[in-house]
Formats: C-alpha cells, sequence, structure tokens
C-alpha cells in the first residue's frame, strides 16, 4: 500500500453512519471512492452539493458537476444543489458533522496552516478557514513528513494559520493522533514502527496510547 | 423588453479599467464565450472577480495570460500554477477571501447593504485592527459589501426577459453576482420564449439581467476535462 492508500484506508472508518461530511481538497476528496456504495452518509462540496457521490461511468458524466476539487462526480437520491452562499451558511450554521482536510503544518495544539507558503506555493484560503473554523470535528490527513524528509506535524505551526486550535485528529501515513489537553497522543500506528523512530519523525512531543501493527 | 445581444454587442460595453465578476466554480459555470470575446476584444486593466482562474489556458487564465488583468479577487488558485507564479513575480494583484466570504460580500452587495459581521478569519494575517468592531461587548469583524461594474454568467437556460435557470454545479456563485454588479451580461445555449419555465422554478429573476448571448453551441471548452477524470 502507497502512503496515500495508507491514510485514505484508514480514514474511511472516521465517517459515522448517517453524518454530513466535507471532504477537502487533496487527499480528502479521494476518501468518497473508499466507502461502501450504500453507505449512509451526506457528503457536502463547498461548490454547492449536498449529496455527491462516486464518479459516474463515462456515458452518465456530467461536465457541469464537480467537486470543489474539479472531479466529477454524481449525485445520490434526495441530493441538492445550491448557491455558494446557501453552501456556506451550512458549514457556518455549524451543520457539518465531519470535515477532513489537508495540511502543510499541523501542530500540538491542533492549529491547522493550509493555504499559503509565502513566496513560494499559496493556493489560497479556499473554504478552509470556514471548514476549520465551523465544523464540529475535524480530521487532518496528511503525509506524516513532506516530500523533503521534514516533519509536517510540528510544535507551533510556522506558516500563516488557517484556523487556530481547530484539530480533532490527525491520520498521517505513520499513525492516527488526537490533538489532546496534554498534547498529541498517538492512538494507533499503521505501519510497524517503533515508538522512538515515530516520535524522530515528528516535531511534536508524542505520548503513546496505541492498539494495532505494534512494534 | 428584449435583451438578445451579439456576442460582440454584449461584451463591446465592457470599458478597460471595469471591475468585472465572473461566474462559475472550476469549469462549471465559467462563461467561456464571453470570457473568449474579452480575450478578442482586448480590453485592459480589469479587475477580476471569481471563485478561482480556471485552468492555464481555459477561461479565466487566458485573461491574466493575455496581459489584461490587473487585478484578481479570488478565493483558491492551487489549480493554476502559471497564475500561482504571476502573483509571486508581481506581475498579478490577487486577493485572496474565504470562500464563503467572499460568496456573502457578493450576496450582500446584491442585496442592497453594505457589510455585515462575521468571526470567520478573525484571529488571522487576513484580518488588519482596523477591520474590528466592538458592539456590545463582542468583538466582530467587518466584511464590506463588493459590488461589480459587470457580471459575466453563463445560465443552461433563459428567456428573453432575462430569467435564468442554472444546472448541476454550475450555480455556485452566479446568481449572486447577477444581483451585485450593476451591468450583467448572460450566456445561455438554450434561449427561450417567456412562459417556459415554472415561475417559482426561476433561479435568477430577469430584472437583474441585462442583455443575453445565446450560443449556437457549447464549445469544447465546456466539456470533460480529461485529467479530472479518474481511470
Amino acid at each position: 500500500m502507497s502512503a496515500a492508500e495508507r491514510i485514505l484506508s484508514r480514514a474511511v472508518s472516521e465517517i459515522i453512519p448517517g453524518s454530513i461530511v466535507n471532504l477537502g481538497i487533496g487527499l480528502p476528496t479521494q476518501v468518497i471512492h473508499y466507502l461502501p456504495d450504500d453507505f449512509d452518509v451526506q457528503i457536502h462540496s463547498e461548490n454547492g452539493i449536498l449529496g455527491a457521490w462516486k464518479q459516474s461511468a463515462p456515458e452518465a458524466m456530467d461536465p457541469f458537476l464537480i467537486d470543489a476539487a474539479g472531479a466529477y462526480v454524481s449525485l445520490r437520491e434526495g441530493a441538492s444543489l445550491f448557491d455558494s452562499a446557501v453552501s456556506f451558511a451550512i458549514i457556518r450554521r455549524a451543520r457539518l458533522d465531519l470535515t477532513m482536510i489537508g495540511a502543510f503544518e499541523v501542530d500540538a495544539l491542533g492549529n491547522l496552516a493550509n493555504w499559503k507558503i509565502p513566496g513560494k506555493f499559496s493556493p489560497g484560503i479556499g473554504g478552509a478557514m470556514e471548514l476549520a473554523q465551523k465544523t464540529k470535528r475535524i480530521v487532518v490527513l496528511t503525509t506524516h513528513t513532506d516530500k523533503q524528509g521534514r516533519p509536517k506535524i510540528l510544535k507551533n505551526c510556522r506558516l500563516p494559520l488557517t484556523a487556530k486550535i481547530c484539530v480533532n485528529r490527525i491520520i498521517s501515513d505513520l499513525a492516527v493522533m488526537d490533538v489532546a489537553a496534554q498534547g498529541l497522543v498517538v492512538r494507533e500506528k499503521l505501519v510497524q514502527i517503533s515508538d522512538a523512530d515515530l516520535q524522530a519523525q515528528t516535531e511534536a512531543e508524542l505520548t503513546f496510547a496505541t492498539r494495532g501493527a505494534e512494534s | 423588453m428584449k435583451k438578445n445581444q451579439t456576442l460582440e454587442n454584449a461584451i463591446a460595453a465592457i470599458p478597460s479599467g471595469a471591475v468585472v465578476m465572473v461566474g462559475g466554480f472550476g469549469n462549471p459555470g465559467t462563461p467561456f464565450s464571453l470570457i473568449n470575446e474579452l480575450v478578442r476584444q482586448g480590453q485592459t486593466d480589469l479587475t477580476l472577480i471569481k471563485n478561482d482562474a480556471n485552468e492555464p489556458g481555459h477561461g479565466l487564465s487566458r485573461l491574466i495570460e493575455n496581459g489584461q488583468v490587473r487585478k484578481l479577487i479570488t478565493t483558491h488558485i492551487g489549480l493554476n500554477k502559471g497564475v500561482i507564479d504571476l502573483m509571486n513575480q508581481g506581475v498579478l494583484e490577487v486577493e485572496f477571501h474565504p470562500q464563503g466570504m467572499l460568496a456573502e460580500k457578493i450576496r450582500t452587495a446584491g442585496a442592497g447593504s453594505f457589510g455585515f459581521l462575521t468571526d470567520i478569519g478573525i484571529d488571522s494575517e487576513i484580518t488588519r485592527p482596523e477591520d474590528l468592531l466592538e458592539w456590545q461587548g463582542q468583538t466582530y469583524k467587518v466584511e464590506m459589501a463588493l459590488p461589480a461594474d459587470y457580471a459575466l454568467i453563463h445560465a443552461a437556460q433563459a428567456d428573453g426577459l432575462g430569467n435564468l435557470l442554472y444546472q448541476g454545479s454550475a450555480i455556485n456563485f452566479s446568481p449572486l453576482m447577477a444581483m451585485a454588479a450593476n451591468h450583467v451580461i448572460v450566456e445561455t445555449p438554450d434561449l427561450g420564449v417567456p412562459g417556459r419555465f415554472k415561475p417559482e422554478q426561476v433561479h435568477t429573476p430577469g430584472a437583474f439581467v441585462d442583455s443575453v448571448v445565446p450560443l449556437e453551441s457549447l464549445t469544447s471548452d465546456y466539456g470533460i476535462l480529461e485529467h479530472h477524470v479518474r481511470r
């Protein structure tokens, strides 16, 4: 399994039946493909969809129906379509149960940075500030380190923040970590790795309360 | 009250230096024909307001690549590396807003109001001290309404009075922008006669629309982007 597949196949079990869920651009939008076809969930896409579902067969693909990342989606029975003001009213009124979102950096306090790397890559805020500030539960999906192998899970974010103290859980390609009062608590390991090796790839201090894939 | 216009005449109303809202989120709702005509006519020094910059070589990106744009007010340009580079080089001024704030600023202008109070981004770097308002013991951020001179809109269907219907995820910013601009130009591949819509199903009432450009057909711009198809 690739790092992305490990994250996605673990992320899918975060979705509680009957809930309303937003999947952010990047890894999170791909979670939809890991859900069973009959799974009871309403996927909200901030471009104006409640009830988005997996890509249709080629002959039924609609060029006027995409998710926020540009992927072609279909609609489930009972879906609704609306403008961007209504879409963000749903978000700001805290009607979403869960948002899964990507990160440039995330830290031990649950701060999130994912919109701006000054002078290098600033994709923009998109829906991230409102999602991060207003969703009941935020799960970050991220590789544990960046392409250069530097930690993305930090003591304190250094990039401009998307939102303060908003993240509940981090799912990386190595572990599942909760943001708790005492800092980051490792709940599960997704690979065979020692506590020391996991800590070595993490700038934030970890405490361990693990089950699964122990070394 | 005939609002039908040719593509050329409708876009010729826009002067250089205008503030222009453009509907669409990614491809759906992007008025590619109106944009391509604006590229052809060559008005410059434009301020554009759109959720995103489309993708390189398409839609809004063509106006930017052609040097016609002074400033872009947007939410997310992550799918357009070329526009990010122009921003980093200082060639293009880019102003980012949280997506729902951009929608609400436009909606507020369209409702004839001047601003609203929010807590979105209140402790982030997008908020300046002068944006804050203390009111009855609470601190809010003031977001001002965002109007425009022109709006360019793609509608799935229209009638000769300018009543509009949108489709799929192409609704997005279009009905909001159609209310917030002083002069609203609509393109549609399906222009019919008044009475074709059930009145309660009209998305944008014709009172907001100034001209409607019928499109003979939809070009490949409006089709499936192969690189977004999951194999």
